[in-house]
């Protein structure tokens, strides 16, 4: 692992989801920035991917299930090759293919669509069993929001990875903190979260989604659980590395206006030169 | 006359799927915790591998068939039509239709004739709420011999499809030897040029005799069976339509926004009176299956007699 290589990707891919939001005057910056970091690990790093052949079978698969983060997903595929940086300012325009949710029939790389919440992890499960039934041995990530999890098909998901070992599945939770109305926690408290995926039969890990030697620990030791599929519980900063959204719950579904995206795209051009310097 | 063989196309569904299973390899059924019921203990029996209980949790069933079909295999998914339709109706149309996943959805127990559980498990709005998706086909098999056949040609098409089946015995009415299925091929199964009666499912026996009754007074009905309720036979009902001037629909589900309401749209425009025989707006209740069409009017006598009524006589 090339740590100031990833939180340079990190950065970019940051730079990219201020880019897509700003340009489409919507979307959902808040928690796009809370994973950036989990993205850059993950597809350049983690996964068995390869742009030039994104159906390959025996691919690593990916399921956004916080699905309105798909400007940090975008941003993602688009630094590791799937298609140009310069379509991230097409997001949620006529005519592009950059949806506002992820659509897996038009955007090379997106191994699902997704959007509605708790939906994603469900089709991670299928994914991870059709890899079991099937004698291959590619794995299957799939990212939630803390606020997802409200939702009870999450748990569906839960008990049923757990009941039918699916090891070669980790579920990472983006624990931000934040969900559109406010605390999650004053919303409607998920918490214990580490404590819920235990219980249902996961394997809980927990770390800060903004270390790089944490997130490789992780996802090092996810490889190593067998028989039960594994929880990363990612405690991250909701809008992270742009100072005035960092959290901050209001940018959960906000794009910036010209302004605010000069003081963000100045903010992460700073992290930029330090790192690259 | 020998004894009409009566089979529930339920258990159709559950022969059909280890019939064709040597030639569907990737094949999955799903289930949750209805497989005694759903008739998936069928193939669960034959192929315990490929069989995957999800419990009672519907909407995770519909995404682990959808995640299942994006890594390559062909997953039936089963539960009653109230759940399976009802339910999962936003997974299904989010997870499935939306990426139109190559997923199959074989739900049971639909319409009134479920009987004694009453209205919360007598889904008349599954239809409805299933062809309204984008891209997803809807089928409504008649008898035994449709519903083993429909089940074939929903693995051979690649794309969603909505299969419903019954809970009820009913009669074979077509011959295994000489029957074709094709999705979205009505079937003209007595011709005529008074009136047509367009049926589907368990409503396609009762509309032909009813059709019969009507012959020894003298009127000619031409009997059409839509299997396949989405894409419906335009074609085939725009002739019968200009031909006979007046149709009955005739289904096991609302009038709102099932059959009746597909048959309608597809003959716009060249429009002819169309009357709809189905479960008006309300709910059903607890009762014997067979008592409860005859309440709803979905028997051959009640078919005679809007028929007569259409026609003035």
């Amino acid at each position: 692992m090339d740590e100031k290589q990833l939180k340079i990707t990190a950065c970019k891919i940051r730079k990219g989801i201020i880019e897509g939001v700003y340009r489409a005057k919507a979307g959902h910056p808040g928690g796009s920035l809370s994973s950036a970091d989990l993205f850059a690990y993950l597809y350049f790093v983690e996964m068995n991917v390869d742009p030039a052949h994104p159906k390959d079978e025996n691919r690593d698969r990916f399921v956004l299930s916080k699905g309105h983060v798909a400007p940090a997903l975008y941003a993602t595929l688009a630094h590791r090759g799937y298609f140009p940086v310069e379509e991230l300012k097409t997001l949620r325009q006529i005519g592009s293919r950059l949806q506002g949710h992820p659509d897996m029939k038009h955007i090379p790389g997106v191994d699902m669509s997704s959007g509605s919440l708790g939906q994603g992890i469900s089709a991670a499960c299928g994914m991870a069993l059709a890899g079991k039934l099937q004698d291959k041995d590619y794995r299957v990530y799939t990212l939630l929001g803390d606020g997802e999890i409200q939702e009870g098909q999450v748990w569906e998901a839960a008990m049923f990875a757990a009941h039918r070992k699916l090891d070669n599945l980790v579920v990472i939770v983006d624990n931000n903190g934040l969900q559109i109305d406010g605390n999650i926690a004053d919303v409607m408290s998920p918490y214990p979260i580490n404590e819920k995926f235990k219980a249902f039969g996961l394997e809980v890990i927990e770390i800060s989604a903004h270390d790089f030697t944490q997130i490789e620990a992780a996802f090092q030791k996810a490889r190593t659980i067998k028989g039960k599929p594994t929880a990363i519980i990612a405690k991250s900063i909701k809008g992270k590395d742009v100072s005035f959204m960092e959290n901050n719950a209001s940018w959960h579904g906000t794009a910036p206006n010209q302004e605010q995206y000069e003081i963000a795209m100045a903010d992460l051009d700073q992290i930029l030169a330090e790192l690259e310097g | 006359m020998a004894e009409v063989k009566k089979i529930a196309t339920r258990e159709s569904y559950g022969n059909a799927l280890v019939e064709c299973y040597q030639d569907f390899p990737n094949l999955v059924v799903l289930d949750a915790d209805l497989a005694e019921a759903t008739k998936t203990n069928i193939f669960r029996k034959a192929h315990p591998e490929r069989h995957i209980d999800c419990g009672i949790a519907e909407a995770n069933m519909m995404g682990v068939a959808a995640g299942l079909a994006a890594a390559g295999m062909i997953p039936f998914a089963s539960s009653f039509a109230m759940f399976a339709a009802g339910r999962a109706f936003e997974q299904v149309r989010n997870s499935i239709g939306y990426p139109h996943l190559n997923v199959k959805i074989g739900a049971t127990h639909a319409g009134i004739s479920v009987g004694e559980d009453g209205a919360t498990h007598q889904c008349n709005e599954d239809i409805a709420l299933m062809r309204s998706i984008p891209g997803m086909v809807v089928i409504n098999p008649a008898d035994d011999v449709e519903a083993r056949a429909a089940v074939r040609a929903a693995l051979s098409y690649v794309g969603p499809v909505y299969l419903r089946f019954g809970r009820l015995a009913v009669p074979v009415i077509n011959d295994p030897d000489h029957y074709h299925f094709e999705i979205g091929k009505g079937i003209t199964l007595k011709e005529g040029n008074d009136i047509t009666i367009v049926a589907t499912g368990l409503t396609v026996n009762e509309s032909l005799q009813a059709a019969q009754e009507l012959e020894q007074d003298g009127i000619h009905a031409r009997v059409i069976n839509i299997h396949t309720i989405k894409p419906i036979d335009r074609e085939l009902l725009q002739k019968a339509a200009q031909e006979t001037g007046k149709i009955v629909t005739v289904e096991e589900h609302s009038v709102i926004g099932g059959l009746g309401d597909a048959v309608l749209e597809a003959i716009r425009e060249n429009p002819v009176p169309v009357y709809k025989i189905g479960v008006n707006d309300e709910f059903g209740y607890s009762g014997p299956a067979l008592k409860l069409l005859e309440a709803f009017g979905l028997t051959a006598p009640s078919i005679v007699k809007k028929v007569k009524e259409v026609l003035g006589n």
